[in-house]
């Protein structure tokens, strides 16, 4: 087996990256006001989590880590099933999807 | 059949006048006239055969097993409150259902011709069967929440009879009067009841019986006088007394039955019913021989000066009630229920008596237009004279013994003081009835219409018609007119046959009552009958024969000159309406006792000035400002609090997401701290 790398990748490596990838979809969340892209942002932010678990699994030899990735990924499926409808139900209803003019529940 | 099956039957007793109310309350109408009536009177004369029957059927029993309890049904059936609706037949009970029944069905006789012609005359009777009926439940009942039951029905009964002629204002007011007075006496009744629970945990007389003793002298204390509260409510002492003298707006009858037999004897019965707790209380008891001894000698000095003639007689119950409850305070319990009864034979008397007056004169009752109708009312007046005779005191009339009686334990008993104030009392009492009996049977005749110009002059001075301070109605006693003028144009006459009857048999009651208790040793026979009741009350013994003889002649001594006095200032009549002989020659001391002691003109003031402000404080400043405030202000609070918090709320996703990356955050770091 040759290496790719110079360096064997350590589990650090893997949660750095994971935390990167929560990192940039929080902040996207929180920066964008597109409801579509604020809705990737959602889904990076579960498959970064989804990485913090399979890395777990394989560091401590444990599977359970990765069952519980199978569970995520069945509620994201089903988040974007429903996400998604509502996303084009607004673009049906008005021009753009700007999270900000959709404010009709304040208080 | 065996007594005591027959003595289980006891609950016929007021369950026959019940019948007839309810009877003639859905049927009266259609039933009519006299018949109406008729019914009422064989329900109360049943009624007395029954109580004739209990009573020889208690008699066959040995004396210290007369006491027969019975349960008709559980009435409350709650957990560790059980009561039944259970009857108890004793020696006291029966006693009171002899005269209530016995003196009722004369007054019932009675009123078929007093009323006639009423246009609720079905219903009258309907009222005075009930109010029978209430009575008798309140003396017989077994525990003290079924005698709690006669008791608030024979307080019904007095408001719907006092004012059942409530076309005219005075009667409604007097009514409500004589409810709302009532009410203050049964908050007393009704505490002590839940203090009785609360200690004995059990309304029944036995338990009563066998408990009172080992209570807290407080605890009995407290008992003893709310229960007398109760007492002072029915029986009109002072300071409620109030309601008695305006409860003359009721017809005739009815002032005889709430004097004589029902009603105002409540408070006394209640009080020697509950005697072990007063027994278990000094204090309370020297409360009830005071109030009793003060209210007799007030009541007394009242009637001295009044013209109307039924207030005279309702003032004169007071005093006489004021006489049974000093009894009941030294501890004389047999006097007391001995004065009861013969009270209710002369007291019936004179009401009836007074009735068929002014049922003569027009509907006048006031004295001042009356006088010598001794020659057109023969009987009626022969009946008021002994009935007069025998409230005086004077021997051998029924009066004289039991109210001796009274007045000999008390000396015997050491409380000179109270024995003083009664033996006074006694010869107020003489005068004030000689007065009566003089203005209205003797004397120059006052009563044709050719007087009624000077009776009308006299009018402005009457103290009926006077305004009583503050918002209360004044209670004009003269009924359908201020002062009755003199107003017959024709002579009076006797009365029909069947109102003079009764009349007639109460004053031979009246006369012969003392019979039932002469203080000779083996004649004491209701005094006997009742020791069963009463077993260890110490008993008051005269120091000697002689002692006692001394007494009865210094008693019969006071009355005689109070009658002497009347008969000297009286004899002649009144020269004109307005010629009272009495105030003339004390005209400060008559002013206050024909104002009652200013004491419902104080009752009004004190409504009217402090109590309005206090209720008005109440009202605006506690209330509205208080308690209302304090409600508001915490709505306010609320609603200010969510007017600031919704902000929050913007409806921008994108701060929700912000709250929740830094609540995250925050979680976070507190983690982290704590860890390390």
């Amino acid at each position: 087996m040759t290496r790719l790398l110079a360096v064997e990748p350590t589990a650090n490596y893997y949660l750095v990256l994971a935390a990167a990838l929560f990192t940039i979809g929080a902040v996207g969340l929180l920066v964008r006001r597109n409801v579509l892209v604020m809705f990737m942002c959602v889904e990076l932010m579960l498959n970064a989590a989804n990485l913090t678990f399979v890395t777990f699994a394989r560091e401590l030899d444990d599977i359970g880590g990765q069952a519980i990735v199978f569970f995520t990924l069945v509620v994201a499926a089903a988040e974007v099933a429903v996400g998604l409808a509502i996303i084009v139900a607004i673009f049906r209803r008005r021009r753009g999807a700007t999270a900000d003019d959709i404010r009709l529940l304040r208080g | 059949m065996d007594s005591r099956d027959l003595l289980d039957l006891i609950w016929v007793v007021p369950g026959l006048p019940l019948l007839g109310a309810v009877v003639l309350l859905f049927f009266g109408k259609r039933i009519g006239e006299p018949a109406a009536g008729w019914i009422a009177t064989l329900m109360m004369t049943l009624s007395f055969a029954a109580s004739v029957v209990a009573f020889l059927a208690l008699r066959d029993l040995p004396a210290d097993e007369r006491f027969h309890g019975y349960d008709l049904f559980t009435w409350i059936p709650s957990g560790g409150f059980q009561v039944e609706m259970g009857f108890l037949a004793d020696p006291l009970s029966i006693t009171f259902i002899l005269f209530v029944t016995g003196v009722g069905a004369l007054i019932h006789l009675y009123s078929v011709g007093y009323m006639h012609g009423d246009p609720r005359y079905a219903r009258f009777f309907a009222y005075l069967n009930l109010f029978a009926a209430s009575m008798l439940v309140l003396v017989l009942g077994r525990n003290f929440l079924v005698t709690f039951l006669g008791w608030e029905g024979v307080g019904l009964c007095s408001y719907l009879l006092i004012s059942f002629w409530f076309e005219r204002n005075s009667a409604a007011v007097a009514g409500k009067k004589a409810f709302v007075t009532n009410r203050v006496g049964d908050f007393g009744f009704m505490l002590a009841m839940f203090l009785i629970f609360a200690r004995l945990g059990s309304l029944d007389y036995g338990v009563m019986n066998e408990g009172a003793a080992d209570l807290a002298q407080g605890t009995a204390t407290g008992i003893a006088l709310l229960l007398f509260l109760g007492a002072v409510g029915k029986s009109a002492q002072f300071p409620l007394h109030v309601w008695l003298p305006d409860a003359m707006e009721g017809p005739t009858p009815v002032s005889a039955l709430i004097h004589a037999a029902t009603m105002v004897t409540a408070g006394i019965f209640l009080v020697a019913r509950a005697h072990p707790f007063f027994e278990a209380s000094d204090s309370a008891l020297t409360v009830v021989a005071w109030v009793g001894a003060g209210t007799a000698f007030f009541a007394a000095s009242i009637a001295l000066v009044q013209v109307d003639v039924k207030r005279v007689l309702a003032f004169s119950t007071i005093s006489q009630l004021g006489y049974m409850f000093l009894a009941l305070g030294v501890g004389a319990y047999g006097a007391a229920i001995f004065h009861v009864v013969t009270h209710a034979f002369f007291k019936a008397t004179l009401f009836l008596g007074a009735g068929s007056v002014i049922h003569e004169n027009a509907d006048g009752q006031d004295m001042r237009t009356m006088g010598g109708l001794r020659k057109f009312m023969p009987y009626t007046s022969i009946a008021f004279i002994v009935a007069w005779l025998a409230i005086a005191g004077v021997p051998p009339f029924s009066g004289f013994w039991s109210k001796d009686e009274i007045l000999a334990k008390a000396f015997f008993a050491d409380d000179y003081g109270l024995w003083a104030i009664g033996t006074v009392t006694a010869a107020l009492t003489a005068f004030y009835m000689g007065r009566t009996v003089y203005l209205v049977f003797f004397g120059n005749e006052r009563f044709r219409a050719a007087t009624a110009d000077v009776a009308e002059e006299a009018a402005p001075e009457a103290p009926h018609v006077r305004d009583h301070a503050g918002s209360l109605e004044s209670p004009i006693v003269m009924p359908y007119e201020e002062p009755a003028p003199a107003r017959l144009d024709h002579d009076p006459h006797e009365a029909p046959p069947i109102m003079v009857a009764p009349v007639v048999i109460l004053a031979v009651l009246g006369a012969v009552g003392g019979l039932l208790s002469l203080p000779f040793t083996s004649l004491e026979f209701l005094v006997h009958w009742l020791e069963p009741v009463f077993e260890g009350v110490e008993e008051i013994h005269a120091d000697s024969f002689q002692s006692a003889f001394v007494l009865s002649t210094v008693s019969v001594v006071f009355a005689v000159v109070g009658i002497g006095v009347a008969v000297l200032l009286y004899r002649r009549g009144l020269t004109a309406p307005d010629a009272d002989p009495l105030p003339k020659r004390l005209p400060g001391v008559s002013r206050v006792l024909e104002h009652d002691w200013y004491v419902d003109e104080g009752v009004s003031a004190a409504v009217a000035g402090p109590g309005r402000k206090g209720a008005d404080w109440l009202s605006d400043g506690f209330d509205r400002q208080g308690v209302d405030g304090l409600v508001n202000g915490v709505a306010t609070l609320v609603r200010q609090a969510g007017g600031g918090l919704r902000r929050v709320q913007s409806g921008l996703v994108r701060n929700y997401a912000l709250g929740v990356v830094v609540g995250t955050a925050a979680l976070l770091l507190y983690l982290l701290i704590r860890a390390g």
